[in-house]
């Protein structure tokens, strides 16, 4: 069986299926249209008249060239067999298409915004294909795992289910390993007026430990005034701007933000994680009211940067491996930060190769834009619908694959293993951890 | 500690400790001071190495040691409180005694007005509710968050989780597994997620922002919603006087004020939150964005003129509801504004203001560019810059200011008349 057969086998997703079969053809159309009328606006409708279907974004898609060009891949193929469809039946539409829509909008589409930087018109089809997720939010339609992440936010505040105890007494656990190799370590708790407040993502304290504990070396060894929260707030993730529940997007916003008013930071430093930096640089803050952030927020990427230009990241020692580096959608085509995280990267990886497209130009992981989220059902769609990011990986001949994101990390390290890639994933922390000095370290 | 009242008054510097950093026992690190509600004493976490960590109060550290000492607080009536663990067992330290009950887990220490009242969110043999002066909630839950409590302290009162769900089981989910809990008594309806519980002034009645679907939003009090949803809703605030409720909800992407589940601010703000009663509850106060990325506040729906563009924040009501002050920020740039005026100057960060009794004057910390702190009354600067100061207090005649602050590794409290300002 060839891979894109296996690919065309029938997914079942609970969360999609059992939601559909409750659903009538009237709610369907309704839902479809209020969301539409009083969502869309005249940006949605500018967006439909203006497009052409002249088929330049294809190019741009990684699903596209994954899939030896098929046009159901292509972004304007996505939108046509969904936002398209919904306009052209205003809303009547049987359920068929619309599972069809939901996997589309959900699996087929990480929201990278490569091929808006393709469209002669500016098309914003990550903004449409986010419409179609608030519509199979609306319709209870979401697939089961990114739905039960949302759930997670919805309740704790955090996507992991943890508990407050849970998060406060892991960062206790860190900082009593850290103390092992630098006895006068701390991760100083609710310090009001600190001029740094690190917030992290739930994966972190749940399953990545060692990146808290690596922060709080670099932190440290820096001599920077920093504290991390006891209370919610510190998660600074947002799967619920992936589903569609804007709502819910802004509640987590406003908790994380309100969290460093709080504190009286006058800094935010976020870690590894690309999703999280859109939901506070772009929608989630915007959806509240603010028109920037609030409070300042750095990504790691431009953190580390500013630590190693300022001379406060020493370096002890360089890696002799080939490396290459993945531009992160949410921090290269979203905030720019591409040059700053090559200088990082080569600070310790002297022995640099590009991926070809690189910048702002790379092609995505497929995991983010909460595909990842969706969980073992939809695990093949993305890892197939990224075999062009395997070729362009294999390509560099590069040992070492740097990421500054988590959802890229899941993502790639999925098409390492599917691909048979002999390449080692590693985040910038991570690198900085093992390779500046640390004098304080025993 | 004495009453307020009899606190010393007198104007002045005095210095309490002559070296932050003195402890009659060596320590490896300190960790970050606290001062007492009358500046009389200087708290700091410290850490003896394999001992184990204590509070140091005025260099003096406390007798009992433990695994691990934090959330140093002192108490409205000048009780020095600090969360310890041995053993992996946590309680409650007040002036060096611990309780006699341990748990698996204490956060957040609250207090109650007056200070008589210590509690706290508690986790035991994995399961959550409050703690109230060592005496847990005899129900509690295996998962609590959204932690309230009476101003007086006579209850308490936390979101639970009252149906238990496998993992990623989204339907019983969406049945409605959460609910409110007072007193460890839940309010037995559930709902799909419930937030921000708060009491009445009497601590009587509870009041939850909740979420009947994933789509509908209204506020319940003692467990009885609101007839009418909205898409989204804030946080519910009791009336003091009359015992109505009101809170923020969101009408067609726009945010208005409701009363009792009736509109009583029209949906026209871009955001609307942190409202406040006066006491008399004749005037409610609010954050609000009047035009996207504009904040500033509201009195009784009309905005104040002056907007900033970054955030406002730190709403504070005088105690005769006739004044109130807050925080806004332009790009980095605090500063302080009572009454729809915006006092001169700017800040590199800003504390929440601080209203005489007599709710004439109003004062508020502030750190200036390079780091030093100092203390705004009625919008002027103390003469001096410190390292490190503490919120101001006003005399109970509100005639003078107690500046709590570390300067040069000296502790000191300085008396200064409102005058000398």
């Amino acid at each position: 069986m060839s891979e894109q057969t296996k690919e065309t086998k029938v997914i079942e997703d609970i969360g999609i299926d059992a939601g559909l079969e409750q659903l009538t053809e009237e709610q369907i159309e309704k839902t479809i249209m209020s969301v539409i009328n009083a969502e869309g606006g005249t940006r949605l409708e500018a967006y439909t008249k203006t497009c052409v279907h002249c088929g330049l974004c294809s190019e741009a898609c990684h699903y596209y060239h994954s899939h030896d060009k098929d046009p159901q891949y292509a972004p304007v193929g996505k939108v046509r067999n969904t936002m398209w469809n919904f306009l052209t039946k205003k809303g009547k539409i049987s359920k068929e298409e619309l599972k069809r829509a939901v996997l589309i909008a959900h699996t087929e589409c990480n929201l990278c915004r490569r091929c808006v930087q393709y469209c002669p018109f500016g098309v914003d089809t990550a903004y449409i294909i986010a419409l179609v997720r608030r519509i199979v939010h609306k319709l209870g339609i979401t697939p089961q795992y990114i739905q039960d992440t949302a759930h997670s936010h919805a309740a704790t505040f955090n996507q992991m289910w943890l508990k407050d105890d849970e998060w406060v007494d892991t960062l206790f656990w860190q900082e009593d390993e850290a103390r092992d190799e630098i006895p006068s370590m701390r991760i100083p708790l609710e310090k009001e007026g600190a001029d740094f407040m690190y917030s992290v993502i739930a994966p972190e304290p749940k399953f990545r430990t060692q990146l808290i504990y690596q922060a709080a070396v670099i932190f440290n060894e820096c001599g920077l005034d920093w504290t991390m929260p006891s209370t919610t707030g510190w998660d600074n993730s947002d799967m619920c701007m992936f589903t569609g529940d804007f709502e819910m997007m802004g509640r987590l916003k406003r908790d994380h933000y309100e969290c460093a008013q709080r504190l009286k930071v006058k800094k935010v430093v976020m870690g590894e994680c690309g999703h999280a930096y859109r939901s506070i640089y772009d929608q989630g803050n915007r959806w509240v009211g603010w028109r920037d952030m609030p409070v300042p927020v750095i990504h790691s990427i431009q953190f580390f940067w500013e630590l190693l230009k300022a001379g406060k990241i020493k370096v002890a020692k360089t890696i002799d491996k080939l490396a290459t580096f993945h531009d992160p959608c949410n921090t290269v085509r979203g905030m720019g930060l591409h040059e700053m995280g090559r200088e990082v990267a080569k600070a310790f990886y002297p022995n640099f190769v590009e991926m070809q497209p690189n910048r702002e130009h790379n092609y995505c992981c497929a995991a983010g834009g909460g595909v990842i989220n969706c969980g073992p059902p939809h695990k093949m769609t993305r890892v197939l619908g990224n075999r062009v990011k395997a070729e362009q990986l294999k390509a560099t001949g590069a040992e070492v694959l740097i990421a500054p994101c988590h959802n890229c990390h899941g993502g790639l390290e999925d098409i390492i293993h599917h691909y048979k890639l002999d390449m080692e994933i590693r985040f910038l922390g991570d690198i900085i951890y093992e390779c500046m000095e640390k004098p304080n370290a025993v | 500690m004495q009453p307020a009242t009899a606190w010393d008054w007198s104007p002045g510097r005095r210095v309490v400790l002559d070296d932050v950093k003195k402890c009659s026992r060596e320590y490896e690190w300190l960790e970050e001071y606290v001062a007492s509600p009358d500046g009389e004493s200087l708290a700091v976490p410290a850490n003896f190495g394999e001992e184990g960590a204590s509070m140091v109060v005025n260099g003096e550290p406390w007798e009992n040691i433990y695994e691990r000492v934090w959330y140093p607080r002192y108490s409205p009536d000048g009780r020095l409180t600090a969360l310890a663990a041995d053993m992996g067992e946590w309680t409650m330290c007040v002036d060096d005694t611990a309780w006699e009950n341990t748990y698996g887990f204490l956060l957040n220490t609250r207090f109650s007005a007056t200070g008589d009242v210590i509690a706290a969110p508690v986790q035991k043999d994995g399961e959550y509710g409050w703690v109230v002066d060592d005496a847990i909630w005899e129900t509690t839950y295996e998962f609590a968050n959204q932690f309230a409590m009476a101003a007086d302290g006579s209850a308490t009162a936390a979101v639970v989780q009252n149906v238990s769900f496998g993992q990623a089981d989204i339907f019983t989910y969406k049945k409605g597994c959460y609910s409110v809990a007072v007193n460890g008594e839940s309010w037995g309806t559930n709902f799909i997620n419930c937030y921000s519980p708060a009491f009445d002034a009497a601590g009587k009645s509870v009041a939850a922002t909740v979420r009947t679907s994933l789509y509908d939003y209204t506020i319940v009090v003692d467990g009885k919603p609101w007839a009418k949803t909205w898409p989204c809703a804030w946080e519910p605030v009791f009336n003091p006087a009359t015992g109505d409720v009101c809170a923020a909800v969101r009408m067609a992407g726009r945010w208005g004020m409701a009363l009792n589940g009736e509109l009583i601010w029209n949906p026209t703000f871009f955001q609307v939150w942190q409202q406040q009663f006066s006491g008399d509850g004749k005037h409610l106060y609010a954050i609000v964005s009047p035009a996207y990325g504009k904040w500033t506040v509201a009195v009784d729906g009309q905005p104040w003129a002056p907007t900033f563009g970054s955030q406002v924040t730190d709403l504070v009501v005088s105690p005769d509801g006739a004044h109130a002050a807050a925080l806004g920020a332009d790009a980095g740039a605090y500063a302080v504004a009572v009454d729809g005026y915006v006092w001169p100057g700017t800040f590199a960060m800003a504390w929440a203001p601080v209203f005489s009794a007599d709710s004439e004057h109003c004062a508020a910390k502030v750190e200036r560019r390079g780091g030093k702190f100092t203390i705004l009354v009625d919008g002027k600067p103390y003469k001096e810059n410190f390292d490190q100061v503490w919120d101001p207090v006003f005399s109970p005649e509100g005639d003078k200011v107690l500046i709590r602050a570390i300067d040069n590794g000296k502790y000191c409290r300085i008396v200064v008349p409102v005058r000398d300002f």
